[in-house]
């Protein structure tokens, strides 16, 4: 719940316009999808009761938003920025947004799991509503009328019985000094006054996008600033015996090799260690790398290779494990099963691979380091940095530029703290830029997973006992050590909280170890669970001997509220409340019947071609898709169209959710069809996007998504495209050739006609 | 060496090798060419050279020699070139990073083919990655702008 301060008096904010009303928001109650498992809150008190978000309204009518999450794609400035304008009645050309720093009292910067809009919705159009509320207040008074004689309109207020107006600048001085409005007398606007929510606008930083001036976090120059490339360990926890940097330091313009220390393992959010080449340019500083003698201790992960621990991961998948979820007796049933049908499903390491590859520029100095980056998350940026250097992190500041992409990755800030600590060695400001390969070979890469899936249906094809078993390093195992079995956010990602009524349900998780960094990426464990849990309902379907669709739909059975609580599941949710964010099984029907009408599910294919249906809920939205794809005769793939159906509930800006669930089409694709990263000798085989490939616009298909109308409260947009694409592309692909593909990438080998 | 960009000269005092790339963002400060894989392989850096587009990561400045090198700064004049208006209208830019190369690409595929037909325009951009998948969007914007050029 958030408590609005009126701050204008007590403090003034940079960006923000003197003698402005300055409105300080606090959103308690905000959580990282993992913050419970993995991360240390901040200490309470620090980050309870300081504002979070700012509202100003200059002397000149100038709206100034601080927004305090960061831009990697989303639109989530322009969004924020939209809900504030409209309860402010302000004209949206007035409106300039601030990027806020990193600090703990603006609340969860953190931008991953899919919700800033989620959580910042209704906080900010309190925020907004208070603003005008006190601006209405304040011309009544001069005025000398009733407060409700008066409205607002784009900016002014106006006394309809007089026809006198003032804009908002004018009120400033008087509304200042006025309370803030007690939430239960705040009158918000109704749906049908919205001049913005609900409206496609352009997102605010196009115009410096098309013309090449957006600045991002490699584009950041300080004045004497030098260059930095790092070599890395070449496994995780490899650690460096010899340095030999004479012939780097004859590279002109390379002006120093400074050794970074290595963190114990698990390293967390701090530096692996490497050697850095420090140079007048980014490019001496590379030749100067290509030059350096190093020799290594590979270590304890130096053995690490994926094709053998695929083995081992299949091989604990065929055990019993830990029981996560559990109801009726899923073994008896499966015995008295009159058809048994099972499957195992494979999911490699995938890499973030964002287009901008990791940057930041740190200058350090007496006061403390300042750091210009591309980070989702301002705040462990400054925490980690502090940790590193050992400074208290008041002595830190992070200022969050654009992000040239993030999916996950850029909330991981290893290198802002390898720019602040080369900056201390050097004695001058740094730029660190991460070549493709250092990003391929020092990810916090994507969990490779393998499943097993077990199901039994009665003699009249329903479906009555359901198995998934599923075994995959942990994220918490980035951070903590002995870690062998997922955390609860990461199994209720499409595991436990499997929606399908099923008498005979057990849901269990195994053991495994990392060797390697595991970080969360474009929604997470719903990747490897969402096409397993996808897959395996198309089998079912097969089966029965049904149409996927109407399968579907009898699977989902009544509409209800899925009580995982009686089943003994520890379901995060999401860090949302059960109650306002149910797993409501209606929604996931909806999208079914309109993804199936919208994409002619029943309307003939050409030979060669297939169609097929997933639905998953992710993030607290229920997306359903469907694809099409041709499979020529020498297997390989084309997916022809797709087109999903979305309920994310309330929607901000409509064009922007429509953009990212195009893009989640094309990067579930990709993950489909051509991604994968594997280990061999702990070091990873894939270098750059020769080798390590993604979708390019030649295997694009056409993409419809149609949002459902919904009233609900927002869920998330920017992951939950992801999870059913990659299912309805691999069903499509048994649809079309009679063969099931349960390892990814698709083996088109697998595919070729006889 | 010498080099010419977006019209102007500059004398760098920098290796023959190193990359334009390097040259124009570290040297010249010209930022909105970008940085994505210094292979060739994705298309972020790209630039016109007389016209004409390259990957500037694998194009050395001696390379760039006696020729005119066009960066996204210098696309337009007015910074309204039919293909950033189309990028516009059609709303393309999600996070806005491989835009700038994209928006290079397309422009040099135009003026070599003002009307590409639907192959053609994935031939020419299949060499530009974009991880946040605006394709979709980049093939509609090129078609309005061959429509409006």
């Amino acid at each position: 719940m958030s408590d609005i301060v009126n701050v204008s008096r007590r403090r003034l904010l940079k960006g923000t316009v003197a003698g402005s009303v300055v409105l300080g928001l606090h959103v308690g109650g905000a959580h990282a999808v993992f913050a419970a498992t993995v991360l240390p809150h901040a200490p309470s008190g620090k980050a309870e009761f300081a504002p979070n978000v700012y509202v100003a309204v200059g002397p000149s009518g100038e709206i100034v938003l601080t927004v305090h999450r960061s831009e990697m794609g989303t639109g989530i400035r322009t969004s924020l920025a939209m809900v504030l304008a409209d309860e402010l009645d302000a004209d949206w050309q007035t409106v300039k947004v601030v990027q806020a720093q990193g600090d703990a009292k603006y609340g969860d910067q953190n931008t991953d799991g899919s919700r800033s809009v989620r959580q910042f919705f209704q906080p900010l159009r309190e925020a907004g509503g208070s603003a005008r509320q006190m601006l209405i207040t304040a011309a009544a008074a001069q005025w000398n009328v009733a407060p409700e004689t008066c409205h607002t309109d784009l900016g002014h207020v106006v006394h309809a019985g007089s026809q006198r107006r003032l804009p908002y600048g004018a009120l400033v001085a008087r509304a200042s000094r006025l309370p803030v409005p007690k939430r239960d007398t705040l009158r918000l606007k109704s749906e049908a006054e919205w001049r913005y929510i609900g409206k496609s606008l352009p997102i605010i930083d196009m115009d410096d996008i098309v013309h090449g001036r957006a600045t991002y976090g490699i584009d950041v120059v300080l004045p004497g600033m030098t260059y930095a490339s790092i070599e890395h360990p070449p496994a995780y926890g490899a650690t460096l015996k010899s340095v030999d940097s004479a012939e780097a330091m004859k590279v002109p313009g390379v002006l120093r090799v400074v050794r970074i220390p290595a963190a114990p393992l698990p390293a967390g959010f701090r530096p692996v260690g490497g050697v850095a080449v420090i140079a007048t340019n980014t490019w001496a500083a590379v030749q100067g790398r290509r030059k350096l003698k190093l020799d290594w201790d590979a270590g304890a992960n130096g053995s690490y290779d994926t094709a053998a621990y695929r083995r081992t991961l299949e091989e604990t998948a065929r055990q019993p494990g830990k029981v996560v979820r559990h109801s009726g007796d899923t073994h008896a049933a499966l015995q008295g099963a009159a058809q048994r049908v099972s499957a195992d499903y494979f999911v490699p390491h995938l890499a973030h691979a964002t287009m901008e590859p990791l940057a930041a520029t740190a200058s350090y100095g007496k006061g403390g380091v300042e750091v210009w980056t591309a980070t989702q998350n301002p705040q462990q940026a400054r925490t980690t940095v502090a940790e590193v250097l050992g400074l208290p992190e008041h002595a830190v500041t992070i200022n969050v530029t654009l992000l040239g992409g993030g999916f996950g990755r850029k909330s991981k800030p290893d290198y802002v703290a390898e720019a602040a600590f080369l900056s201390r060695e050097v004695g001058k400001p740094v730029k660190v830029t991460w070549m493709r390969e250092d990003d391929l070979h020092n990810d916090y890469y994507h969990a490779i997973a393998a499943q097993h899936l077990e199901g039994g249906l009665d003699a009249n094809g329903k479906t009555v006992a359901w198995l998934h078993r599923t075994v995959f390093p942990s994220i918490t195992s980035t951070f903590k050590p002995n870690v062998v079995y997922g955390a609860p956010g990461e199994l209720g990602q499409g595991v436990t909280d499997m929606p399908y009524e099923i008498a005979n349900v057990q849901c269990e998780n195994g053991a495994a170890a990392a060797h390697t960094r595991i970080g969360w990426y474009r929604s997470v464990y719903n990747i490897p669970h969402g096409f397993a849990a996808g897959s395996f309902v198309d089998e079912l379907a097969s089966a029965a001997r049904q149409d996927p669709v109407e399968h579907l739909l009898q699977m989902l059975g009544s509409p209800r509220h899925v009580d995982l609580q009686a089943q003994g599941v520890d379901y995060p949710n999401y860090g949302a409340s059960i109650d306002e964010y149910p797993i409501d099984t209606a929604r996931h029907a909806a999208v079914v019947r309109a993804v199936a009408q919208r994409s002619g599910w029943s309307s003939k294919l050409p030979p060669g071609h297939g169609r097929g249906i997933a639905v998953h809920r992710s993030f607290l939205s229920y997306v359903a898709a469907v694809a099409q794809v041709k499979v020529a005769d020498d297997g390989s793939v084309q997916v022809v169209r797709v087109d999903l159906a979305v309920d994310c509930g309330r929607v901000i800006n409509p064009d922007r959710v429509v953009a990212q669930f195009e893009g989640a089409v094309v990067m579930a694709l990709g993950n489909t069809l051509y991604s994968e990263l594997s280990f061999k000798n702990g070091a990873p085989e894939q270098s750059n996007f020769i080798d390590y490939r993604v979708a390019r616009i030649d295997s694009v298909p056409e993409t419809h998504v149609y949002i459902v109308p919904s009233n609900a409260p927002p869920g998330g947009v920017g992951e939950p495209g992801v999870p059913p694409t990659s299912a309805a592309i691999c069903n499509a692909i048994f649809h079309a050739t009679g063969k099931r593909i349960r390892a990814l990438p698709v083996n088109t080998d697998l595919l070729k006609r006889a | 060496m010498q080099v010419t960009v977006n019209g102007v000269h500059h004398n760098v005092d920098a290796d023959p090798n190193m990359p334009l790339l390097w040259a124009v963002r570290d040297l010249l400060g010209l930022h909105g060419t970008k940085f994505g894989c210094g292979v060739g392989a994705c298309g972020a850096c790209t630039v016109h050279l007389d016209g004409v587009a390259v990957r500037s990561c694998v194009t050395s400045l001696s390379d760039a020699q006696g020729k005119a090198v066009t960066t996204i700064e210098g696309l337009s004049k007015t910074g309204d070139h039919p293909v950033q208006r189309a990028w516009k209208e059609a709303n393309v830019p999600q996070c806005g990073y491989c835009q700038p190369g994209q928006i290079m690409q397309a422009a040099s595929l135009l003026k070599q083919t003002p009307k590409p037909s639907d192959e053609q325009i994935v031939e020419a951009m299949s060499g530009n990655i974009c991880r946040c998948g605006t394709y979709q969007r980049i093939k509609a914007a090129i078609k309005a702008a061959a429509e409006t050029a």
